[in-house]
């Protein structure tokens, strides 16, 4: 059976100049799949990669065993994705905003979209704020609005961009829940980018490091055997900051 | 002014030593060669010794020159700094994160690159027309309605108003100077011919320029700052055609019937200016504008009017795509749309000159 997520040989960065390279990594179906580094290591270079807003320098980058374009060709993206600020149109609703992609990608019947849309804003705890515009939700509310967008489309892999920053900790901690029972509930594969610790060992059941000076992956692996025995110094000091 | 030894010297036991001023260096240092300051060449091999000056204070400015020294003269080792600002200097000698940024681009690459960008984004615009022609493009007909009216009924007064005025300025002119002639009639056919083929179109295009295609770089520009771009793009859909094409076509719909209410106004402007100067009725006005007017410069003016529209819009929504994504950014496409705008209108009108002219009409 073919990994959820293929990751193989590959290279990101702007230009020519490779923030990191080297990435090598398999995810599994339903596994939540962390990528942690230092700042300007190049976490969110290798999530917009992932997600086709840039091209790879080297490697291939596979879901289900198919390209992204293969994927695209065939319909709708594999994935949906929590940007870090939720990324929310603003100019629509709430439930404008999680039926578009529906819309857009002609997902269920136009009469089926509304009851839809509003089971996804339900899941995420948001019925009845249906109506209101992403000026008037809370920072916690904007991110789980922007996480019933992303669920829209019945993905099999979410991506989620530091979806605890700007967050105090109850709002994080529920949104980390959310996050283990969409993984639990509809099996969906999920790889976030963070630096919250606590997020990390909460929900990560792997993680890969990425070292922002050797520019390339430094450390793969459950992050508490990580925080005990990486080879790299670095990692073991990154993870023991909030160790388990 | 303060006068300052070099600070360069060679020790007896042979080592190089550079002496810090009491009461800093000299700014110049940081500029000028080393070799300008009292350093032989030859000396580069041997160890370098820094005396501090006597109060053991410095400044970012000792730091940043001692950085450097420490720099060019790096084989032959250093000895005499104080721990705390040898730790300094090894924070300033780690560079942090420097793969990741972009090597910088030549103005002339940048031109090029927006230039690139641009026609690149026309082609889009050319290839998704016929889906949107048969209904098939995936837009919203909400933001084809606020598109539309963006670029119509909010726009509707500043038009009126500035083709009314410029009408009339140009009545005044035309009715001085033609009444010296007796020829006071003839500014019908100044004002008429005048604003419907060149002066209208222009005029309305570089207004909304100024309104609705600014109106369209700082809304794409805010929502590329927000990611709202990216996540259209992440789920596969093109931002040209989502938001790009609803404003292009808004644009090059309601131009040409922009440039019709305008040309009423400027018509009008001229009539109510030219009427009590030179004596005219309305009628003989309107009548002596009716000949004037021929369909081919309605039909210049309204091509004129179209081809601007498609142009401000592009522009405007070319230069929101492309802004940074800061709040600054959202300022700078706006002023970008602006100016491109306009400089492209203008550009233009002189191409549709150049081609009439050609084509004798």
């Amino acid at each position: 059976m073919s990994a959820a997520v293929s990751i193989d040989d590959v290279a990101v960065g702007y230009g020519s100049t490779p923030v990191q390279s080297g990435i090598d990594v398999r995810i599994s179906q339903g596994e939540i799949f962390a990528v942690v580094g230092d700042s300007g290591s190049g976490k969110s270079t290798l999530l917009r990669t992932l997600i086709g807003l840039m091209p790879a320098q080297r490697g291939e980058i596979l879901f289900d065993g198919a390209t992204l374009e293969e994927r695209m060709r065939h319909g709708r993206p594999p994935f949906g994705v929590l940007f870090q600020n939720g990324a929310l149109w603003s100019s629509m609703t709430t439930l404008e905003n999680v039926m578009l992609p529906m819309d857009l990608h002609g997902h269920a019947t136009p009469a089926a979209r509304p009851a839809l849309a509003r089971f996804k804003l339900a899941l995420v705890g948001l019925a009845g704020a249906e109506s209101r515009y992403p000026s008037s939700l809370s920072g916690g509310m904007r991110k789980r609005a922007a996480l019933a967008r992303a669920l829209a489309l019945d993905p099999t892999v979410l991506f989620l961009d530091e979806p605890s920053a700007g967050l105090d900790p109850l709002a994080s901690r529920r949104l980390d829940e959310l996050v283990l029972s969409l993984r639990d509930g509809l099996g969906i594969t999920v790889v976030l980018v963070t630096h919250e610790l606590e997020s990390l060992y909460r929900i990560a059941d792997r993680m890969l490091f990425l070292d922002g000076e050797a520019h390339r992956p430094v450390a793969l692996g459950a992050p508490a055997e990580l925080a005990r025995s990486a080879a790299s110094r670095k990692v073991r000091d990154f993870l023991s900051r909030a160790a388990p | 002014m303060r006068a300052f030894a070099d600070p360069f010297s060679n020790s007896p036991n042979g080592e190089l030593t550079l002496r810090l001023p009491e009461g800093g260096i000299d700014p110049a240092w940081l500029a000028r060669p080393l070799l300008e300051l009292g350093l032989d060449g030859s000396q580069s091999s041997r160890a370098l010794r820094v005396e501090m000056p006597p109060s053991g204070r410095w400044t970012s400015s000792e730091a940043a020159f001692l950085a450097r020294c420490v720099t060019e003269l790096a084989p032959c080792g250093v000895k005499g700094l104080p721990h705390e600002l040898a730790k300094l200097l090894g924070l300033a000698s780690t560079v942090q994160g420097a793969r990741g940024i972009e090597e910088p681009v030549l103005p002339s690459g940048r031109y090029a690159a927006e230039a690139a960008a641009f026609l690149a984004l026309l082609g889009e615009i050319v290839l998704y027309l016929p889906r949107f022609l048969a209904g098939r493009a995936r837009m919203r007909r909400a933001d084809v309605v606020e598109a539309l009216a963006e670029s119509s009924s909010r726009a509707l007064p500043i038009v009126a108003i500035t083709n009314l005025l410029m009408g009339a300025i140009l009545a005044f002119v035309g009715a001085v100077q033609l009444n010296a002639f007796g020829a006071g009639i003839y500014v019908a056919n100044l004002v008429g011919i005048a604003s419907v083929r060149e002066l209208t179109p222009i005029l309305t295009a570089i207004v909304l320029a100024g309104r609705t295609g600014a109106s369209f770089a700082s809304r794409i520009a805010t929502m590329q700052g927000n990611e709202e771009v990216d996540a259209l793009t992440a789920l596969g859909v093109r931002s040209a055609e989502f938001l790009v094409l609803p404003r292009v076509v808004a644009l090059g719909l309601l131009m040409p019937l922009l440039y019709v209410y305008g040309c009423a106004f400027a018509v009008l402007g001229g009539m109510v200016t030219a009427g009590p100067i030179l004596d005219l009725s309305v009628v003989a006005y309107a009548a002596q504008t009716k000949l004037a007017i021929g369909g081919v410069h309605f039909a210049i003016g309204g091509l004129k009017a179209l081809v601007f529209g498609v142009l401000v819009a592009l522009i405007g929504c070319h230069c929101g795509l492309r802004s940074p994504r800061s709040a600054a950014g959202v300022g700078s496409a706006t002023t970008s749309a602006v100016v491109g705008s306009i400089v492209g209108v203008i550009a233009l009108d002189a191409v549709f000159a150049v081609c009439a002219n050609v084509l004798k009409i």
